[in-house]
Protein backbone atom coordinates (compact mmCIF):
# COMPACT_ATOMS: atom_id res chain seq x y z
CA UNK A 1 0.00 0.00 0.00
CA UNK A 2 2.40 2.50 0.98
CA UNK A 3 4.76 1.46 -2.03
CA UNK A 4 1.90 2.17 -4.46
CA UNK A 5 1.22 5.59 -2.75
CA UNK A 6 4.67 6.53 -3.47
CA UNK A 7 4.34 6.14 -7.14
CA UNK A 8 3.44 10.06 -8.89
CA UNK A 9 0.78 8.63 -10.97
CA UNK A 10 -0.80 7.13 -8.39
CA UNK A 11 -0.91 9.93 -5.70
CA UNK A 12 -2.52 11.47 -9.28
CA UNK A 13 -4.85 9.16 -9.62
CA UNK A 14 -6.08 9.40 -6.15
CA UNK A 15 -6.42 13.32 -6.83
CA UNK A 16 -8.48 12.77 -9.87
CA UNK A 17 -10.77 10.01 -8.15
CA UNK A 18 -11.62 12.75 -5.26
CA UNK A 19 -11.82 15.85 -7.93
CA UNK A 20 -14.24 13.57 -10.70
CA UNK A 21 -16.33 12.47 -8.09
CA UNK A 22 -17.70 16.00 -6.96
CA UNK A 23 -19.01 16.27 -10.42
CA UNK A 24 -20.39 12.58 -10.45
CA UNK A 25 -22.11 12.97 -7.19
CA UNK A 26 -23.29 16.88 -7.91
CA UNK A 27 -24.11 16.91 -11.97
CA UNK A 28 -25.10 12.91 -11.92
CA UNK A 29 -27.97 13.88 -9.20
CA UNK A 30 -28.96 16.33 -11.49
CA UNK A 31 -28.49 14.45 -14.77
CA UNK A 32 -30.70 11.32 -12.80
CA UNK A 33 -33.33 13.50 -11.56
CA UNK A 34 -33.86 15.84 -14.30
CA UNK A 35 -34.20 12.13 -16.40
CA UNK A 36 -31.15 13.21 -18.95
CA UNK A 37 -29.05 10.08 -18.91
CA UNK A 38 -29.41 9.74 -22.59
CA UNK A 39 -28.97 12.55 -23.74
CA UNK A 40 -25.88 12.69 -21.03
CA UNK A 41 -24.75 9.40 -23.18
CA UNK A 42 -25.12 11.15 -26.28
CA UNK A 43 -22.92 14.40 -25.03
CA UNK A 44 -20.23 12.01 -24.23
CA UNK A 45 -19.80 9.53 -27.33
CA UNK A 46 -20.01 12.73 -29.67
CA UNK A 47 -17.15 14.65 -27.53
CA UNK A 48 -14.96 11.55 -29.12
CA UNK A 49 -15.56 13.14 -32.45
CA UNK A 50 -13.56 16.59 -30.83
CA UNK A 51 -10.63 13.67 -29.77
CA UNK A 52 -10.17 12.67 -33.09
CA UNK A 53 -10.20 15.87 -34.87
CA UNK A 54 -7.82 17.20 -32.88
CA UNK A 55 -5.28 14.44 -32.70
CA UNK A 56 -5.41 14.85 -36.61
CA UNK A 57 -4.95 18.91 -36.11
CA UNK A 58 -2.11 18.21 -33.80
CA UNK A 59 -4.04 19.85 -30.68
CA UNK A 60 -4.31 18.92 -27.30
CA UNK A 61 -7.38 16.11 -27.19
CA UNK A 62 -8.97 17.51 -24.10
CA UNK A 63 -9.72 20.96 -26.09
CA UNK A 64 -11.08 19.13 -29.04
CA UNK A 65 -12.91 16.71 -26.44
CA UNK A 66 -14.40 20.34 -24.63
CA UNK A 67 -15.34 22.08 -28.21
CA UNK A 68 -17.28 19.03 -29.36
CA UNK A 69 -18.93 17.95 -26.32
CA UNK A 70 -20.00 21.95 -25.27
CA UNK A 71 -21.55 21.74 -29.08
CA UNK A 72 -23.15 18.62 -28.65
CA UNK A 73 -24.56 19.62 -25.35
CA UNK A 74 -26.35 22.32 -26.85
CA UNK A 75 -27.06 21.24 -30.20
CA UNK A 76 -29.11 17.82 -27.98
CA UNK A 77 -30.59 20.26 -25.64
CA UNK A 78 -31.91 22.26 -27.99
CA UNK A 79 -33.07 18.88 -30.04
CA UNK A 80 -34.83 17.69 -27.19
CA UNK A 81 -36.58 20.98 -26.07
CA UNK A 82 -37.47 22.02 -29.59
CA UNK A 83 -38.60 18.90 -31.21
CA UNK A 84 -41.96 17.10 -30.11
CA UNK A 85 -41.22 13.90 -31.70
CA UNK A 86 -38.22 11.90 -32.66
CA UNK A 87 -35.88 13.08 -30.06
CA UNK A 88 -34.06 9.93 -29.10
CA UNK A 89 -33.11 9.49 -32.77
CA UNK A 90 -31.83 12.33 -33.29
CA UNK A 91 -29.34 12.38 -30.13
CA UNK A 92 -28.77 8.68 -31.27
CA UNK A 93 -28.01 9.82 -34.35
CA UNK A 94 -25.73 12.63 -33.20
CA UNK A 95 -24.24 10.47 -31.08
CA UNK A 96 -23.03 7.88 -33.86
CA UNK A 97 -22.11 10.85 -36.18
CA UNK A 98 -19.75 12.10 -33.29
CA UNK A 99 -18.04 8.82 -32.72
CA UNK A 100 -17.71 8.32 -36.60
CA UNK A 101 -16.30 11.39 -36.86
CA UNK A 102 -13.68 10.78 -34.30
CA UNK A 103 -12.69 7.23 -35.92
CA UNK A 104 -12.03 8.49 -39.20
CA UNK A 105 -9.91 11.25 -37.79
CA UNK A 106 -8.25 8.83 -36.30
CA UNK A 107 -7.67 6.64 -38.89
CA UNK A 108 -6.54 9.88 -41.26
CA UNK A 109 -3.58 10.31 -38.29
CA UNK A 110 -0.19 9.09 -39.15
CA UNK A 111 1.69 7.52 -36.79
CA UNK A 112 0.80 6.09 -32.91
CA UNK A 113 -2.19 6.15 -31.86
CA UNK A 114 -2.24 4.00 -28.89
CA UNK A 115 -3.32 6.86 -26.58
CA UNK A 116 -6.55 7.38 -28.57
CA UNK A 117 -7.84 4.27 -26.47
CA UNK A 118 -7.50 5.90 -23.43
CA UNK A 119 -10.16 8.22 -24.18
CA UNK A 120 -12.37 5.41 -24.73
CA UNK A 121 -11.63 3.65 -21.74
CA UNK A 122 -10.11 5.75 -19.18
CA UNK A 123 -7.01 5.81 -17.74
CA UNK A 124 -6.98 7.35 -14.69
CA UNK A 125 -2.99 5.89 -13.85
CA UNK A 126 -2.64 8.62 -16.88
CA UNK A 127 -3.71 11.60 -15.28
CA UNK A 128 -1.33 14.39 -15.44
CA UNK A 129 -0.57 17.27 -13.83
CA UNK A 130 -2.82 19.63 -16.28
CA UNK A 131 -5.22 17.08 -16.21
CA UNK A 132 -5.49 17.65 -12.48
CA UNK A 133 -5.79 21.39 -12.66
CA UNK A 134 -8.53 21.38 -15.71
CA UNK A 135 -10.27 19.31 -12.96
CA UNK A 136 -10.12 21.42 -10.32
CA UNK A 137 -11.16 23.90 -12.75
CA UNK A 138 -14.37 22.23 -13.84
CA UNK A 139 -14.99 21.23 -10.07
CA UNK A 140 -14.84 24.90 -9.33
CA UNK A 141 -16.80 26.12 -12.02
CA UNK A 142 -19.58 23.84 -11.49
CA UNK A 143 -20.17 23.48 -8.45
CA UNK A 144 -20.18 27.26 -7.48
CA UNK A 145 -22.68 27.17 -10.61
CA UNK A 146 -25.04 24.80 -8.42
CA UNK A 147 -24.90 26.61 -5.58
CA UNK A 148 -25.68 29.44 -6.72
CA UNK A 149 -28.69 28.13 -8.92
CA UNK A 150 -29.24 25.22 -6.53
CA UNK A 151 -32.81 26.24 -5.37
CA UNK A 152 -33.83 27.05 -9.17
CA UNK A 153 -32.10 23.97 -10.48
CA UNK A 154 -34.37 22.06 -7.85
CA UNK A 155 -37.22 23.70 -8.55
CA UNK A 156 -36.94 23.04 -12.64
CA UNK A 157 -35.59 19.41 -12.21
CA UNK A 158 -39.04 18.54 -10.28
CA UNK A 159 -41.56 20.40 -12.04
CA UNK A 160 -40.47 22.93 -14.88
CA UNK A 161 -44.14 24.29 -15.62
CA UNK A 162 -44.76 24.98 -12.47
CA UNK A 163 -40.93 26.99 -12.73
CA UNK A 164 -41.91 28.73 -15.43
CA UNK A 165 -45.14 30.29 -14.07
CA UNK A 166 -42.86 31.51 -11.39
CA UNK A 167 -41.00 33.66 -14.67
CA UNK A 168 -37.66 31.41 -13.31
CA UNK A 169 -35.41 31.17 -16.35
CA UNK A 170 -36.10 27.42 -17.08
CA UNK A 171 -33.95 28.23 -20.79
CA UNK A 172 -31.13 29.63 -19.42
CA UNK A 173 -30.90 27.22 -16.44
CA UNK A 174 -31.23 24.07 -18.73
CA UNK A 175 -28.17 25.70 -20.91
CA UNK A 176 -26.17 26.09 -17.83
CA UNK A 177 -26.58 22.45 -16.47
CA UNK A 178 -26.25 20.74 -20.29
CA UNK A 179 -22.73 22.75 -20.46
CA UNK A 180 -22.11 21.92 -17.18
CA UNK A 181 -22.73 18.07 -18.30
CA UNK A 182 -20.75 18.71 -20.83
CA UNK A 183 -17.79 19.89 -18.87
CA UNK A 184 -18.09 16.82 -17.05
CA UNK A 185 -18.55 14.24 -19.41
CA UNK A 186 -14.98 15.41 -20.87
CA UNK A 187 -13.74 15.53 -16.84
CA UNK A 188 -15.05 11.96 -16.37
CA UNK A 189 -14.04 10.46 -19.82
CA UNK A 190 -9.94 10.73 -18.58
CA UNK A 191 -10.86 8.50 -15.79
CA UNK A 192 -13.15 5.78 -17.26
CA UNK A 193 -13.18 6.80 -20.33
CA UNK A 194 -16.71 7.92 -22.40
CA UNK A 195 -18.35 4.57 -22.75
CA UNK A 196 -18.32 4.13 -19.34
CA UNK A 197 -19.39 7.89 -18.22
CA UNK A 198 -23.17 6.88 -17.81
CA UNK A 199 -21.91 4.81 -14.99
CA UNK A 200 -20.13 7.37 -13.14
CA UNK A 201 -22.68 9.85 -13.49
CA UNK A 202 -26.16 8.21 -12.51
CA UNK A 203 -24.89 5.18 -10.35
CA UNK A 204 -24.12 7.13 -7.13
CA UNK A 205 -27.06 9.68 -7.93
CA UNK A 206 -29.27 6.81 -8.43
CA UNK A 207 -28.45 4.88 -5.01
CA UNK A 208 -28.62 8.19 -3.28
CA UNK A 209 -32.31 8.83 -4.94
CA UNK A 210 -33.61 5.37 -3.88
CA UNK A 211 -32.84 6.15 0.06
CA UNK A 212 -32.69 9.87 0.61
CA UNK A 213 -35.42 12.61 -0.51
CA UNK A 214 -33.31 16.03 -0.16
CA UNK A 215 -31.56 16.84 -3.64
CA UNK A 216 -28.53 17.86 -1.13
CA UNK A 217 -27.93 15.36 1.00
CA UNK A 218 -28.01 13.29 -2.25
CA UNK A 219 -25.62 14.82 -4.12
CA UNK A 220 -23.75 14.22 -1.08
CA UNK A 221 -23.92 10.70 -0.95
CA UNK A 222 -23.01 10.47 -4.80
CA UNK A 223 -20.05 12.04 -4.06
CA UNK A 224 -18.72 9.88 -1.35
CA UNK A 225 -20.41 6.82 -3.26
CA UNK A 226 -18.55 7.95 -6.54
CA UNK A 227 -15.03 8.51 -4.40
CA UNK A 228 -15.87 4.90 -2.72
CA UNK A 229 -16.07 3.45 -6.15
CA UNK A 230 -13.34 5.09 -8.41
CA UNK A 231 -10.60 4.39 -5.45
CA UNK A 232 -12.02 0.87 -4.55
CA UNK A 233 -12.31 0.08 -8.32
CA UNK A 234 -8.23 1.41 -9.01
CA UNK A 235 -7.23 -0.28 -5.82
CA UNK A 236 -8.54 -3.57 -7.24
CA UNK A 237 -7.65 -2.88 -10.98
CA UNK A 238 -3.98 -2.54 -9.71
CA UNK A 239 -3.85 -5.22 -7.18
CA UNK A 240 -5.19 -7.54 -9.98
CA UNK A 241 -3.47 -5.65 -13.07
CA UNK A 242 -7.48 -4.93 -14.64
CA UNK A 243 -8.10 -2.07 -16.63
CA UNK A 244 -8.92 0.70 -14.42
CA UNK A 245 -12.09 2.07 -15.99
CA UNK A 246 -13.95 -1.37 -16.37
CA UNK A 247 -13.48 -2.14 -12.70
CA UNK A 248 -14.79 1.41 -11.31
CA UNK A 249 -17.63 0.54 -13.46
CA UNK A 250 -18.07 -2.50 -12.50
CA UNK A 251 -17.33 -1.76 -8.84
CA UNK A 252 -20.36 0.62 -9.18
CA UNK A 253 -22.62 -1.25 -11.29
CA UNK A 254 -22.56 -4.01 -8.91
CA UNK A 255 -23.34 -2.19 -5.92
CA UNK A 256 -26.13 -0.32 -7.82
CA UNK A 257 -27.55 -3.50 -8.05
CA UNK A 258 -27.47 -4.74 -4.48
CA UNK A 259 -28.81 -1.24 -3.73
CA UNK A 260 -31.49 -1.71 -5.90
CA UNK A 261 -32.32 -6.07 -4.26
CA UNK A 262 -31.95 -4.36 -1.25
CA UNK A 263 -34.43 -1.25 -1.58
CA UNK A 264 -37.03 -3.46 -3.06
CA UNK A 265 -36.72 -5.65 -0.20
CA UNK A 266 -37.22 -3.80 2.24
CA UNK A 267 -40.29 -1.21 0.93
CA UNK A 268 -40.21 -0.07 4.69
CA UNK A 269 -36.74 1.51 4.49
CA UNK A 270 -36.46 4.92 5.69
CA UNK A 271 -36.89 7.42 2.95
CA UNK B 1 -72.11 39.11 -0.08
CA UNK B 2 -71.07 42.76 -2.55
CA UNK B 3 -68.88 41.36 -5.01
CA UNK B 4 -66.06 43.85 -6.20
CA UNK B 5 -67.01 43.15 -10.07
CA UNK B 6 -64.19 46.43 -10.91
CA UNK B 7 -61.42 44.34 -11.88
CA UNK B 8 -61.18 41.72 -13.92
CA UNK B 9 -58.41 39.17 -12.89
CA UNK B 10 -58.39 37.28 -16.22
CA UNK B 11 -59.55 38.64 -19.63
CA UNK B 12 -60.44 36.74 -23.01
CA UNK B 13 -61.53 38.41 -26.30
CA UNK B 14 -61.79 36.91 -29.48
CA UNK B 15 -59.01 34.21 -28.61
CA UNK B 16 -57.72 31.76 -31.29
CA UNK B 17 -55.30 29.18 -30.06
CA UNK B 18 -53.51 25.56 -30.89
CA UNK B 19 -50.94 24.47 -32.04
CA UNK B 20 -48.64 24.60 -35.51
CA UNK B 21 -51.37 22.71 -37.81
CA UNK B 22 -54.28 22.68 -35.95
CA UNK B 23 -56.81 25.12 -33.97
CA UNK B 24 -58.00 23.50 -30.84
CA UNK B 25 -59.35 26.87 -29.84
CA UNK B 26 -62.03 29.06 -31.38
CA UNK B 27 -63.24 32.71 -30.99
CA UNK B 28 -63.02 32.58 -27.11
CA UNK B 29 -64.49 34.99 -24.81
CA UNK B 30 -64.09 34.83 -20.94
CA UNK B 31 -63.46 37.35 -18.26
CA UNK B 32 -63.11 36.36 -14.82
CA UNK B 33 -64.03 38.37 -12.11
CA UNK B 34 -62.43 38.96 -8.76
CA UNK B 35 -63.86 36.49 -6.10
CA UNK B 36 -65.36 33.93 -8.95
CA UNK B 37 -64.81 30.14 -8.67
CA UNK B 38 -65.12 28.47 -12.36
CA UNK B 39 -65.53 24.89 -13.09
CA UNK B 40 -64.06 24.82 -16.45
CA UNK B 41 -65.68 21.01 -18.16
CA UNK B 42 -65.75 19.52 -21.72
CA UNK B 43 -64.36 16.74 -23.32
CA UNK B 44 -60.86 15.38 -23.45
CA UNK B 45 -59.32 17.04 -26.66
CA UNK B 46 -61.82 20.31 -26.27
CA UNK B 47 -58.95 22.51 -25.32
CA UNK B 48 -59.18 23.11 -21.28
CA UNK B 49 -55.32 22.39 -21.57
CA UNK B 50 -54.94 24.71 -24.38
CA UNK B 51 -56.50 27.16 -22.56
CA UNK B 52 -54.77 27.18 -18.77
CA UNK B 53 -51.56 26.82 -21.23
CA UNK B 54 -52.79 30.22 -22.75
CA UNK B 55 -53.27 31.80 -19.63
CA UNK B 56 -50.03 30.94 -18.25
CA UNK B 57 -48.28 32.09 -20.85
CA UNK B 58 -46.42 28.98 -21.68
CA UNK B 59 -48.37 29.20 -25.25
CA UNK B 60 -48.96 32.11 -27.23
CA UNK B 61 -52.31 32.93 -28.35
CA UNK B 62 -52.89 32.45 -32.46
CA UNK B 63 -55.36 35.16 -32.43
CA UNK B 64 -57.42 37.21 -30.02
CA UNK B 65 -56.24 38.68 -26.60
CA UNK B 66 -55.24 37.69 -23.31
CA UNK B 67 -54.86 39.58 -20.01
CA UNK B 68 -53.91 38.28 -17.08
CA UNK B 69 -54.35 41.01 -14.11
CA UNK B 70 -54.51 43.68 -16.56
CA UNK B 71 -51.14 42.35 -18.03
CA UNK B 72 -50.02 39.90 -20.46
CA UNK B 73 -49.88 36.67 -19.38
CA UNK B 74 -45.93 36.50 -19.10
CA UNK B 75 -46.07 39.42 -16.42
CA UNK B 76 -49.73 38.93 -14.96
CA UNK B 77 -48.80 34.96 -14.09
CA UNK B 78 -47.00 35.35 -10.75
CA UNK B 79 -50.50 36.24 -9.01
CA UNK B 80 -51.46 32.90 -10.34
CA UNK B 81 -50.58 30.13 -8.08
CA UNK B 82 -50.69 27.21 -10.53
CA UNK B 83 -51.98 23.58 -9.24
CA UNK B 84 -50.80 21.37 -12.41
CA UNK B 85 -52.50 17.94 -13.14
CA UNK B 86 -50.90 15.34 -10.64
CA UNK B 87 -50.55 12.75 -13.65
CA UNK B 88 -48.10 14.58 -15.17
CA UNK B 89 -45.66 13.66 -12.37
CA UNK B 90 -42.57 11.75 -11.56
CA UNK B 91 -44.02 10.12 -8.63
CA UNK B 92 -41.07 8.50 -7.34
CA UNK B 93 -39.08 12.32 -7.13
CA UNK B 94 -36.97 12.58 -4.26
CA UNK B 95 -37.83 15.81 -2.39
CA UNK B 96 -39.60 16.39 1.01
CA UNK B 97 -43.50 17.81 1.39
CA UNK B 98 -41.92 21.16 2.75
CA UNK B 99 -39.41 21.33 -0.31
CA UNK B 100 -42.04 20.80 -2.24
CA UNK B 101 -44.21 24.15 -1.01
CA UNK B 102 -40.85 26.19 -0.55
CA UNK B 103 -40.87 26.33 -4.33
CA UNK B 104 -43.91 28.64 -4.15
CA UNK B 105 -41.95 31.54 -2.96
CA UNK B 106 -39.50 31.23 -6.15
CA UNK B 107 -39.63 34.06 -8.45
CA UNK B 108 -37.59 35.22 -11.11
CA UNK B 109 -37.05 38.40 -9.36
CA UNK B 110 -35.62 36.47 -6.30
CA UNK B 111 -32.83 34.38 -7.81
CA UNK B 112 -29.76 35.05 -6.29
CA UNK B 113 -31.59 35.80 -2.85
CA UNK B 114 -31.49 33.28 -0.05
CA UNK B 115 -35.37 32.42 1.11
CA UNK B 116 -36.13 33.84 4.44
CA UNK B 117 -37.37 33.18 7.90
CA UNK B 118 -40.40 34.85 6.13
CA UNK B 119 -40.78 32.77 3.85
CA UNK B 120 -40.57 29.51 6.15
CA UNK B 121 -43.25 31.07 7.99
CA UNK B 122 -45.62 31.73 4.93
CA UNK B 123 -44.88 27.51 3.57
CA UNK B 124 -45.47 26.23 7.45
CA UNK B 125 -48.85 28.47 7.44
CA UNK B 126 -49.70 26.73 3.86
CA UNK B 127 -49.06 23.57 4.70
CA UNK B 128 -51.14 23.46 8.18
CA UNK B 129 -53.78 25.37 5.81
CA UNK B 130 -54.00 22.47 4.03
CA UNK B 131 -53.39 20.36 6.76
CA UNK B 132 -50.30 18.72 6.33
CA UNK B 133 -48.03 20.43 8.71
CA UNK B 134 -47.45 17.07 10.14
CA UNK B 135 -46.74 15.43 6.92
CA UNK B 136 -43.55 18.40 6.02
CA UNK B 137 -40.65 16.15 6.54
CA UNK B 138 -41.68 12.78 4.73
CA UNK B 139 -41.41 12.55 1.30
CA UNK B 140 -43.64 13.31 -1.62
CA UNK B 141 -43.66 9.65 -2.73
CA UNK B 142 -45.37 8.43 0.57
CA UNK B 143 -47.78 10.45 0.31
CA UNK B 144 -51.66 9.01 -1.17
CA UNK B 145 -52.38 10.51 -4.27
CA UNK B 146 -55.00 13.12 -2.54
CA UNK B 147 -52.43 14.15 -0.20
CA UNK B 148 -49.66 15.26 -2.76
CA UNK B 149 -52.43 17.26 -4.14
CA UNK B 150 -53.02 19.12 -1.08
CA UNK B 151 -49.11 20.15 -1.35
CA UNK B 152 -49.57 21.33 -4.57
CA UNK B 153 -52.14 23.69 -3.62
CA UNK B 154 -50.37 24.43 -0.56
CA UNK B 155 -47.44 25.19 -3.34
CA UNK B 156 -49.35 27.29 -5.22
CA UNK B 157 -50.79 28.79 -2.50
CA UNK B 158 -47.61 29.84 -1.37
CA UNK B 159 -47.17 31.89 -4.52
CA UNK B 160 -49.75 34.39 -2.02
CA UNK B 161 -52.10 34.79 -5.27
CA UNK B 162 -54.86 36.52 -6.53
CA UNK B 163 -56.02 33.62 -8.32
CA UNK B 164 -55.64 30.09 -8.36
CA UNK B 165 -55.80 27.51 -11.60
CA UNK B 166 -55.98 24.26 -11.09
CA UNK B 167 -55.69 21.11 -13.87
CA UNK B 168 -57.91 18.31 -12.81
CA UNK B 169 -56.94 18.31 -9.35
CA UNK B 170 -58.93 15.29 -8.48
CA UNK B 171 -58.23 12.54 -11.08
CA UNK B 172 -56.98 9.35 -9.46
CA UNK B 173 -58.20 10.31 -5.94
CA UNK B 174 -60.51 8.51 -4.22
CA UNK B 175 -64.09 10.21 -3.11
CA UNK B 176 -63.08 11.27 0.82
CA UNK B 177 -60.40 12.99 -0.92
CA UNK B 178 -61.91 14.71 -3.54
CA UNK B 179 -64.53 16.01 -1.05
CA UNK B 180 -61.74 17.47 1.10
CA UNK B 181 -60.12 19.23 -1.33
CA UNK B 182 -62.96 20.94 -2.80
CA UNK B 183 -63.96 21.67 0.90
CA UNK B 184 -60.37 23.27 0.85
CA UNK B 185 -60.95 25.26 -2.40
CA UNK B 186 -64.39 26.33 -1.12
CA UNK B 187 -62.63 27.89 1.84
CA UNK B 188 -60.02 29.66 -0.09
CA UNK B 189 -62.49 30.43 -2.39
CA UNK B 190 -64.23 32.18 0.69
CA UNK B 191 -61.37 33.78 1.46
CA UNK B 192 -61.10 36.00 -1.62
CA UNK B 193 -58.88 34.02 -3.55
CA UNK B 194 -60.54 33.28 -7.54
CA UNK B 195 -60.50 30.09 -8.50
CA UNK B 196 -60.24 28.96 -12.17
CA UNK B 197 -60.62 24.70 -11.99
CA UNK B 198 -60.66 22.48 -14.42
CA UNK B 199 -62.68 19.07 -13.88
CA UNK B 200 -64.02 16.41 -15.12
CA UNK B 201 -65.83 15.96 -11.92
CA UNK B 202 -69.25 18.15 -12.97
CA UNK B 203 -71.35 15.97 -10.44
CA UNK B 204 -69.14 17.27 -7.72
CA UNK B 205 -67.66 20.42 -8.67
CA UNK B 206 -71.16 21.60 -8.95
CA UNK B 207 -71.98 21.77 -5.26
CA UNK B 208 -68.73 23.95 -5.06
CA UNK B 209 -68.22 26.18 -7.64
CA UNK B 210 -70.25 29.85 -8.58
CA UNK B 211 -69.92 29.21 -12.34
CA UNK B 212 -69.75 26.64 -14.69
CA UNK B 213 -68.31 27.13 -18.16
CA UNK B 214 -68.17 24.52 -21.36
CA UNK B 215 -65.07 24.27 -23.64
CA UNK B 216 -65.19 22.55 -26.55
CA UNK B 217 -63.52 24.00 -29.87
CA UNK B 218 -66.01 26.85 -28.69
CA UNK B 219 -66.50 28.27 -25.32
CA UNK B 220 -70.64 28.70 -23.80
CA UNK B 221 -70.46 30.82 -20.33
CA UNK B 222 -72.99 32.86 -19.11
CA UNK B 223 -71.48 33.67 -15.84
CA UNK B 224 -74.03 31.76 -14.44
CA UNK B 225 -73.64 28.45 -12.52
CA UNK B 226 -75.81 26.40 -14.89
CA UNK B 227 -75.52 24.69 -17.81
CA UNK B 228 -77.54 25.84 -20.18
CA UNK B 229 -79.83 23.83 -22.34
CA UNK B 230 -77.99 25.50 -25.86
CA UNK B 231 -74.88 24.51 -23.63
CA UNK B 232 -76.21 20.38 -24.67
CA UNK B 233 -78.26 21.37 -27.71
CA UNK B 234 -75.04 23.06 -29.11
CA UNK B 235 -73.54 19.70 -28.89
CA UNK B 236 -70.43 19.94 -26.68
CA UNK B 237 -70.46 16.75 -25.38
CA UNK B 238 -70.30 17.59 -21.97
CA UNK B 239 -70.48 15.21 -19.70
CA UNK B 240 -74.30 14.09 -20.15
CA UNK B 241 -73.84 10.88 -18.64
CA UNK B 242 -73.17 12.92 -15.31
CA UNK B 243 -75.96 14.98 -15.67
CA UNK B 244 -78.09 12.34 -15.95
CA UNK B 245 -76.98 10.47 -12.68
CA UNK B 246 -77.76 12.54 -9.66
CA UNK B 247 -76.60 15.87 -11.09
CA UNK B 248 -78.41 18.46 -8.46
CA UNK B 249 -81.18 19.48 -9.89
CA UNK B 250 -80.32 23.03 -9.09
CA UNK B 251 -77.84 23.18 -11.55
CA UNK B 252 -79.35 22.10 -14.32
CA UNK B 253 -82.39 24.01 -13.73
CA UNK B 254 -82.50 27.37 -11.34
CA UNK B 255 -81.06 30.25 -11.79
CA UNK B 256 -79.02 31.11 -8.70
CA UNK B 257 -79.81 34.33 -7.23
CA UNK B 258 -77.49 37.34 -6.26
CA UNK B 259 -74.87 36.01 -9.18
Amino acid sequence: MAEMLSYGFMQNALMAAVLVSLVSGVIGTLVVLKRMVFISGGVAHTAYGGVGLAFYFGVNPILGAVAFSLLASFLMGYVQRKTRQRQDTLIGVMWAIGMAIGIIFADLTPGYKADLMSYLFGSILAVTNADLLLMLAVDILVISLVVLFYKELQATAFDETFARVRNLPVDLLYVILIAMIGLSVVMLMRVVGLIMIIALLTVPAAIGAMYLKNMKHIMWLATGLSLVFTIGGLLISYTYNLSSGATIILVSGGTYLIALALHRFCRRCPN
Amino acid sequence: MVEIKALPQVEIKNLYGGYDHETVLEDINLTIWKNDFIGLIGPNGGGKTTLLKIILGLLPPKKGSVRVMGQPPQKGRQHIGYVPQFAIFDSDFPISVYDVVKMGRLSGKRIFKRLTDKDNDIVEEKLARVDLLDYKNRGIRELSGGQRQRVYIARALATEPEMLLLDEPTISVDFESRKKIYELLHNINQQGVTILLVSHDLNVISSYVKTIGCLNRNFHYHGEKEITEAMLQAGYNCPVDLIAHGLPHRVLADHQEGR
